[in-house]
């Protein structure tokens, strides 16, 4: 199987370039990964990020063919050849396919991803009835692999101040969290043009996430609980 | 050479629940605390845990932390220290409470209380009914935990080092630990952390064995650097292998599908458990388990054209539960086998999981060593997690008592330091000598001759390990695996890298980290052959019972010689009766 990979390293080279292998012996059902690792046993000079291997740990977000994913849950089977493999796109490349992901950690961060309680804590757990347990499916399981914020064109364009599909997802997740105390802190923290409004509903993000998640949903949630905040 | 440094009062090496909890505790006490992790901290392992932790709420069933208890010594197969399990079981309840309180989104009861599932080895009243007492977020309790505590500790302010890769142990003359060197992988370059007090807290070494539940960085780091440092490793032969990985490949099934009602099945379509634990069935320990699946496939009972897994079967317990209590097993099951489970068994086989073995310590977190007169405490050094001997575990870790363990022991370890920083206001002078060795080890990689590959030895190694240290084990055949340990690890002295660049150069870590491998395979394999008993997971085919008269006590390997020691078992409880060693059915 043919692949082109992007290849950079600061130390000794000028400007990035693409690199082509070729791998025998891989089979359909393996995962990208699988791929890239058997390259990197014949060019250890290849720099990507990996761990769990299960689309768990949020490692190994890439650009493969054109669409931001996860290489360890990308079948072979569904790829074109030459298969084009880069960095995510859109932050500052550190090598090859390893990206710097401050800014991303930076949005993360601000937008206080932590449950706040301000009542005694009872001695016990807080009761929390299913149907308000519910309402976090589909935020908690983020796993922070930043295939959605980096294939988010108000990112490209506004990546200082627009927060980003993954840290609003996360914010969502802290509002919509029934035990959280800071609903009101955190929605003034949201408004103004930029942090969430940038968001023009592209979708890009919906479509990209390895997890079915879907970050414009809980960008429109947030935009919504600011209505009813408002009056 | 000089070297950057740092100073902190507390470093803290690894960022999974053990370190993140340890974390927590010690910037809310104002301590000043590094934390410095391989990968960004939620990357870690703790991430991937699937089914729960213990704690005898009681939520569901009737429930206590003494059956609790005894669930625990006797899935250790007695060779769990008491009094930190009972220790841990008291904690239980408290420490869960704590994590709801973060943040976890546990699942709910109907009431809003925090649901419970029931696992593998658990009883209500000392060995009675089925027990469900593990605490579950769906089936990714480890994802919501491992975030909770990397969210909190952002409000907390922790320092981290994400990104920096831990090399040595610094030790003065003393025997006090000092620090450790560590590589800033982005740059490439060292840095040297000094701090008065040193938790390790780097996880398990899944990646000795080719097919594993574990992440590609479960190399076992932590423990190698304690084994460099001159210091013993516990109870290394006991590697636990979960009875349900998706045959071939490795993923975890959790232990949760059996607890929400599936059952294993063999080519015959027969429920073989109710041949191995009548009463417990497809719940009973996971090596009963194991073992149970390794002799189906064995005597031609398995599954598929090659006859060579059991079938797990969770079609029957309808759509609605295994979508809503398993998304995470659903979601794996269609992507590495094209299948949803509601409808098909998934193809299982027992796979290398856990490291029950570890870095002595006592309850309190304290890296401990034998002396004349019993133990003493290494001053400065703690290990808390899967990279620790407390020990709990013995020879089998019971389901949902491992996330348990890393916080109640990250907790404890993070209290004793902050009474050791009361006591030890001062940085002791640093010792140069540590500090060189440290970078020579470093520079070693920078060597440019050799003929061997660092990816191809790692893959030998765990090819061996799967072969020569498996679920089954004899003399001949550990004796066969520790010669061809020996010529790997002689090999590994003629390995060379071909990168030499110094910006995120994964080639070089991964080379220190088949180091730690190598090392950790020798002590595993060392003290397999040296215990010639069963006991939990460590099964001799050759010494098929188990043998309290000669075998109940811990194993220490020294890298030194490769020298064998042991100690006791502490057999005796904080407060109740010991449970005494007896035939362990269920
Ligand atoms: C698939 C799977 C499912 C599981 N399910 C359950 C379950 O349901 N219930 C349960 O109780 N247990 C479960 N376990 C076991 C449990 O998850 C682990 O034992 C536990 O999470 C280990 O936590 P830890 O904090 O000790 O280590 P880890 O989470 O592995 O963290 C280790 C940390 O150390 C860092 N580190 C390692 N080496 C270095 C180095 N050289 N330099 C710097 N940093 C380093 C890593 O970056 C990481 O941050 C499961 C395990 C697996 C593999
Ligand atoms: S929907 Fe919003 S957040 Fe998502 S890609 Fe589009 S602009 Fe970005
Ligand atoms: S929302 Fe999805 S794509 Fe975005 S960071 Fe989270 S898991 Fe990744
Ligand atoms: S390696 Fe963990 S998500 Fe791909």
């Amino acid at each position: 199987m043919r692949f082109r990979i992007y290849r950079y390293n600061p130390e000794t080279d000028t400007a990035p370039r693409m690199q082509d292998y070729e791998v025998e012996g891989l089979e359909p059902t393996m995962m990208l990964r699988d791929a890239l690792l058997r390259i990197k046993a014949q060019d250890e000079t290849l720099s990507f990020r990996h761990s769990c291997g299960e689309g768990v740990c949020g490692s190994d977000g890439m650009n493969i063919n054109g669409r931001n994913g996860l290489a360890c849950i990308t079948p072979l089977g569904e790829l074109k050849e030459p298969v084009v493999v880069r960095p995510l796109p859109g932050l500052p490349v550190v090598r090859d396919l390893v990206v710097d992901m401050s800014r991303f950690w930076h949005h993360y961060r601000s937008v206080r991803p932590y449950l706040i309680v301000h009542d005694p804590v009872p001695e016990v757990e807080f009761r929390q009835l299913p149907a308000h347990r519910d309402r976090l499916d589909g935020l908690y399981e983020c796993i922070l692999c930043a295939c959605c914020t980096t294939s988010c064109p108000s990112f490209w364009w506004n990546p200082e101040r627009f927060r980003g599909p993954a840290a609003l997802l996360q914010a969502y997740r802290f509002l919509a969290d029934s035990r959280d105390q800071e609903t009101e802190s955190r929605l003034d923290e949201l408004d103004g043009p930029y942090r969430l409004f940038r968001c023009h509903t592209i979708m890009n993000c919906a479509a990209v996430c390895p997890k079915g998640l879907n970050p414009t949903k809980a960008i429109h949630a947030i935009k919504k609980l600011m209505v009813e905040h408002a009056i | 050479m000089k070297v950057a440094r740092r100073r902190f009062d507390t470093l803290v090496i690894g960022a999974g629940g053990g370190g993140l909890r340890a974390a927590l505790q010690l910037s809310q006490a104002e301590a000043n605390v590094a934390v410095v992790s391989k990968v960004f901290p939620t990357r870690s392992h703790t991430v991937a845990a699937q089914g729960g932790i213990n704690a005898a709420l009681g939520n569901v069933l009737p429930d206590s932390w003494h059956w609790h208890m005894y669930d625990t010594v006797k899935g250790s197969d007695y060779l769990g220290d008491q009094d930190a399990i009972e220790y841990m079981c008291r904690a239980a309840a408290h420490l869960v409470y704590e994590l709801e309180h973060a943040g976890v989104p546990f699942s709910r009861l109907e009431d809003g209380r925090i649901y419970q599932r029931p696992f593998g080895g658990q009883s209500q009243n000392f060995g009675g009914e089925q027990a469900a007492r593990t605490c579950a977020a769906a089936d990714r309790t480890g994802h919501a935990i491992l975030h909770t505590l990397y969210q909190q500790n952002i409000r907390a302010k922790t320092h981290f080092f994400d990104e920096y890769f831990a090399v040595d142990l610094i030790k003065d003359d003393e025997g006090f630990v000092l620090g450790a060197l560590v590589l800033e992988i982005e740059t490439g370059e060292p840095l040297l952390i000094e701090a008065k007090t040193t938790l390790i807290a780097t996880g398990g070494a899944g990646q000795l064995f080719r097919t594993n539940t574990n992440a590609h960085i479960n190399t076992g780091d932590g423990m190698a650097m304690v084994l460099r440092a001159g210091l013993p490793l516990q109870d290394m032969e006991f590697f636990q292998f979960h009875p349900t990985g998706i045959a071939g490949k490795g993923m975890l099934i959790t232990e949760g599908a059996r607890g929400e009602g599936g059952y294993l099945i063999n080519k015959d379509g027969e429920r073989f458990m109710e041949r191995y634990a009548p009463k417990a069935r497809d719940l009973a320990s996971r090596d009963v388990v194991s073992r149970a699946i390794a002799i189906e496939v064995r005597e031609g009972r398995g599954c598929g054209p090659d006859g060579d897994h059991v079938l797990l079967k969770l079609d029957h317990l309808g759509e609605e539960t295994v979508h809503k209590r398993l998304p995470g097993i659903c979601e794996m099951a269609r992507i590495f086998l094209g299948i949803d489970p509601a409808e098909q068994p998934i193809p299982v086989y027992p796979t290398a999981h856990y490291t029950m073995g570890g870095i002595p310590t006592d309850r309190f977190g304290r890296v401990v060593v034998p002396v004349d007169s019993g133990e003493e405490a290494i001053p400065g050094l703690y290990a808390a997690g899967e990279c620790a001997c407390v020990s709990v575990h013995g020879a089998n870790r019971l389901g949902g008592n491992s996330l348990l363990d890393i916080v109640v022991f990250g907790r404890a370890a993070a209290n004793d330091i902050i009474k050791f920083l009361r006591e030890n206001r001062y940085h002791r002078p640093l010792a140069q000598d540590g500090v060189d060795a440290a970078l020579a080890h470093l520079a070693r990689w920078d060597r440019k001759t050799g003929s061997e590959s660092v990816a191809a030895l790692r893959a030998e190694l765990q090819a061996v390990m799967e072969e020569y240290c498996g679920v089954f084990r004899t003399a001949e055949v550990l004796e066969q695996g520790l010669d061809k340990v020996l010529e790997l690890k002689a090999r590994l002295d003629d390995a060379v890298l071909t990168d030499h660049s110094r910006v995120f150069n994964t080639a070089r870590i991964e080379a220190l980290e088949l180091e730690n491998l190598m090392d950790l395979a020798v002590a595993t394999v060392t003290s397999a052959l040296a215990r010639q008993e069963s006991r939990g997971a460590h099964s001799r085919v050759d010494f098929p019972e188990r043998d309290d008269q000669r075998w109940l006590k811990h194993t220490l390997f020294y890298r030194e010689g490769r020298r064998l020691d042991y100690k006791p078992v502490r057999m005796k409880p904080l407060t109740v009766e010991p449970f005494p060693p007896r035939e362990r059915v269920y």
